[in-house]
């Protein structure tokens, strides 16, 4: 079967190039890319698909989601988390291992795969816990976990306190050539805290979370990786100071990346408003000043990643006193509306943001997606920058509507994805 | 005879020509100890006592044999019904024993540096039977007799130690004989498991073992504590038998006359496969045999320096 786009604003976040042209498919594989793709010069059976002018670019790649399964069918399930990515040109999702039962046994990822094969609508790879039961004190079968396909170690929202526990880890995973994804967060720093620590949480009344809480983590787990050379990628960096701190190592040249949640790119503390609790994250929401911060590292390339955080809640966790209900949001249909107002902005570059969302969390969990390439799969998002619509969470496909962007004016969405060769939407 | 020491503290310090002539000593032990009349009278009237403060079985019975083989009258001490117990100190322990008069001691030791320690506070021999992740200098010996004689040398060799190597002391003490020999030697674990800086010893070390049994002729594999399985330096016992544990397929990567060796006792499943461990290319019984005939050779090599010798 041979599909062929045309007529598109051909973008390619790994070389930064951008043509306009088409891309021919066979076999969910992109076999012709470039300004002969065109209608009349393409096989007689291929199906012809005219983009109208639009962004072709690769699908979206979500490092940390939380897909429900198995455990928390109630929030979301990897059906549903995979509909949600596919509304929101995320071809790939790497889901959480902070679930019930964690995924700390090669029989949980082998679970996860075959459910996500008969369920999901688009790739879905598995990450694996760092530490037995999350409970960071025991290191988990990286080999085996990898040879049944963990694409990393994490564990999910919390930070590994006991830097013994850290070190041999990062020395283990050296030999499998593993991956280590880093949740950031003091939990006796955070304490009671709840939002960002600042004016605004002590008008609210409300116990904040200090900026050291984050950087105190990076700043000893940097010290880790150029002692011990493992890869670490911290998974969502928050805050200047972490800027800061990702700046030096990388000016160093220690094997490390980072992320940032969409939602510190484009909201600040000031949205958390009358006690909002869909703006109750971890890594909290920061100053403007913070956002600003993180804006510009992305820009640079400081900050490799923008993830989605894509976690769903229930509405009795969310319908709670802000200081008790649970933290995240929904984010795998919003992430990329809210980045392109980074683009409307004119902050950051179209193939800057692209790369950040496909072809950098590619390179991380080695997958052969996120590029336009001759070989790469088929996994391609057709992008209308300008198209202008209001979030209706009634519309989310996530089973939770947690979302903070209810009711705000987006601008941009994906009009077509495919999902190796083969049309999820559009 | 050249052996003109009082205490086997351990392998570092010997040269190769005291070290091969404990070797040739202990052949001629192997031959005595396979007769039906073992018994020589070397160490009549002499006193050796072993002291464990660790459990053993085939140290502790290979030197209590040896022992007596020799002709010496062997006292066995260990941590379990002794004053130790009662909160004695090392030091203590030692002059108690000395006051006894005996002629020779030997004595394993959790802490590293404590057999050392207790030699310079008694007037007898000591040998070192193994001191924390120190040294077991008669295991070392052992395993070299062991070698030489199904290799006919050592000389050349290639020779890979496999596992936890940090907390070996069998280990260390079978890198400073074998390459004082002339082997070459290499290390194979996961990093949590090489002593940090040994890089700097100018061995080889592989994390990978199916790369790192490639062409070896003896394969030394070392037992993993059960304490250390879970999580803390490796994440299972399943996990590291898949990646670091002896079966035929990694086993295959070597020589196909490479030999296997372990100091016991086994963890089946864990670091080695039971088919390799009882297989044709195993020497794992033999080299038990050895130690009770490198023990005599020491003792023997040693009575010439105790007191009175």
């Amino acid at each position: 079967m041979t599909l062929a786009f045309t007529n598109a604003r051909l973008i390619d976040p790994a070389t930064g190039l951008e043509t306009h042209g088409g891309v021919l498919i066979r076999d969910g594989l992109i076999v012709a890319i470039g300004p002969s793709i065109k209608p009349g010069a393409l096989p007689a059976d291929a199906d012809i698909r005219d983009c109208g002018g639009l962004i072709l670019a690769p699908g979206l790649i979500d490092l940390i989601a939380f897909a429900g399964e198995p455990g928390a069918e109630h929030r979301e399930t990897l059906r549903t988390a995979s509909e949600a990515a596919a509304a929101g040109g995320v071809t790939t999702l790497v889901c959480r291992p902070d679930t019930d039962p964690v995924v700390d046994d090669p029989a949980i990822i082998d679970f996860i795969k075959r459910r996500a094969r008969d369920k999901a609508v688009v790739n879905v790879r598995p990450s694996a816990a760092l530490t037995k039961g999350l409970h960071g004190t025991e290191m988990t079968e990286f080999g085996l976990l990898m040879e049944a396909g963990a694409v990393f170690f994490s564990d999910g929202p919390r930070s590994v306190m006991n830097a013994q526990v850290m070190r041999r880890a990062l020395i283990y995973a050296r030999d499998f050539g593993a991956l280590i994804v880093h949740h950031l967060e003091d939990p006796n720093l955070r304490g009671e805290g709840v939002m960002n620590e600042g004016e605004f949480a002590s008008r609210l009344g409300l116990h904040g979370i200090p900026h050291v809480a984050e950087t105190i983590i990076l700043e000893r787990d940097l010290a880790l990786v150029a002692a011990t050379g493992g890869r670490y990628h911290a998974s969502m960096i928050s805050c200047s100071g972490s800027v800061a701190l990702m700046r030096r190592a990388k000016a160093e040249g220690l094997n490390v990346t980072c992320g940032v949640s969409i939602n510190n790119l484009t909201l600040n503390e000031n949205d958390v408003g009358a006690y909002r609790t869909f703006c109750k994250l971890s890594p909290p929401l920061r100053h403007e000043s913070e956002r600003l911060a993180l804006v510009e590292a992305l820009a640079d390339g400081t900050i490799d990643v923008i993830v989605s955080d894509h976690d769903p809640q229930d509405v009795e966790t969310k319908r709670q006193p802000f200081g008790e209900a649970a933290n995240g949001a929904v984010g795998l249909e919003t992430m990329l509306s809210a980045a392109l107002r980074l683009h409307h902005s004119s902050d950051v570059t179209l193939p800057r943001l692209l790369a950040a969302m496909s072809t950098a969390p590619a390179a991380l969990i080695g997958s052969p997606a996120g590029r336009l390439a001759v070989g790469a799969p088929a996994d391609l998002i057709v992008v209308d920058p300008d198209a202008p619509y209001v979030l209706e969470k009634a519309r989310l496909k996530s089973r939770s509507k947690n979302s903070p962007f209810d009711e705000a004016r987006m601008e941009g969405r994906a009009v077509a994805v495919m999902v190796g060769g083969r049309l999820v939407v559009g | 005879m050249t052996f003109a020491r009082r205490h086997l503290l351990g392998i570092q310090g010997l040269n190769r020509l005291e070290i091969t002539s404990l070797l040739d000593l202990a052949d001629s032990y192997v031959e005595l100890s396979r007769q039906v009349e073992k018994k020589k009278t070397t160490l009549r009237g002499r006193t050796q006592i072993n002291l464990f403060f660790e459990a053993s079985t085939r140290t502790q019975a290979s030197f209590e044999l040896a022992g007596k083989r020799l002709g010496a009258d062997v006292m066995n001490m260990s941590v379990g019904n002794s004053s130790v117990k009662k909160g004695e100190t090392l030091i203590d322990t030692a002059a108690t024993l000395n006051a006894m008069h005996p002629d020779i001691i030997i004595v394993r030791h959790h802490a590293a540096g404590a057999v050392e320690l207790l030699s310079r506070k008694v007037d007898c021999s000591v040998i070192n039977a193994g001191d924390g992740a120190h040294e077991h200098p008669t295991q070392a010996l052992l395993d070299a007799l062991t070698i030489r004689r199904n290799k006919g040398g050592i000389e050349g060799l290639s020779v890979a130690i496999c596992g936890d190597i940090l907390h070996s002391r069998v280990a260390r003490s079978n890198i400073i004989l074998l390459s004082a020999l002339g082997a070459h030697v290499r290390l194979i674990g996961p990093s949590t498991l090489i002593p940090p800086g040994f890089e700097g010893l100018g061995l080889p070390i592989y994390t990978d073992m199916k790369k790192g049994l490639e062409g070896v002729d003896i394969i030394m594999m070392l037992r993993l504590q059960r304490e250390r399985m879970s999580g803390s330096f490796i994440p299972s016992a399943k996990e590291y038998f898949r990646y670091f544990g002896l079966d035929q397929e990694k086993l295959s990567r070597a020589k196909p006359d490479a030999l296997v060796m372990h100091p016991g006792p086994m963890n089946r499943g864990v670091e080695i496969a039971t088919d390799v461990a009882d297989g044709a290319q195993s020497l794992i019984r033999e080299q038990v045999e050895m130690g009770v005939a490198v023990r005599m050779a020491v003792l023997e090599a040693l009575a010439g320096g105790m007191r009175n010798g």
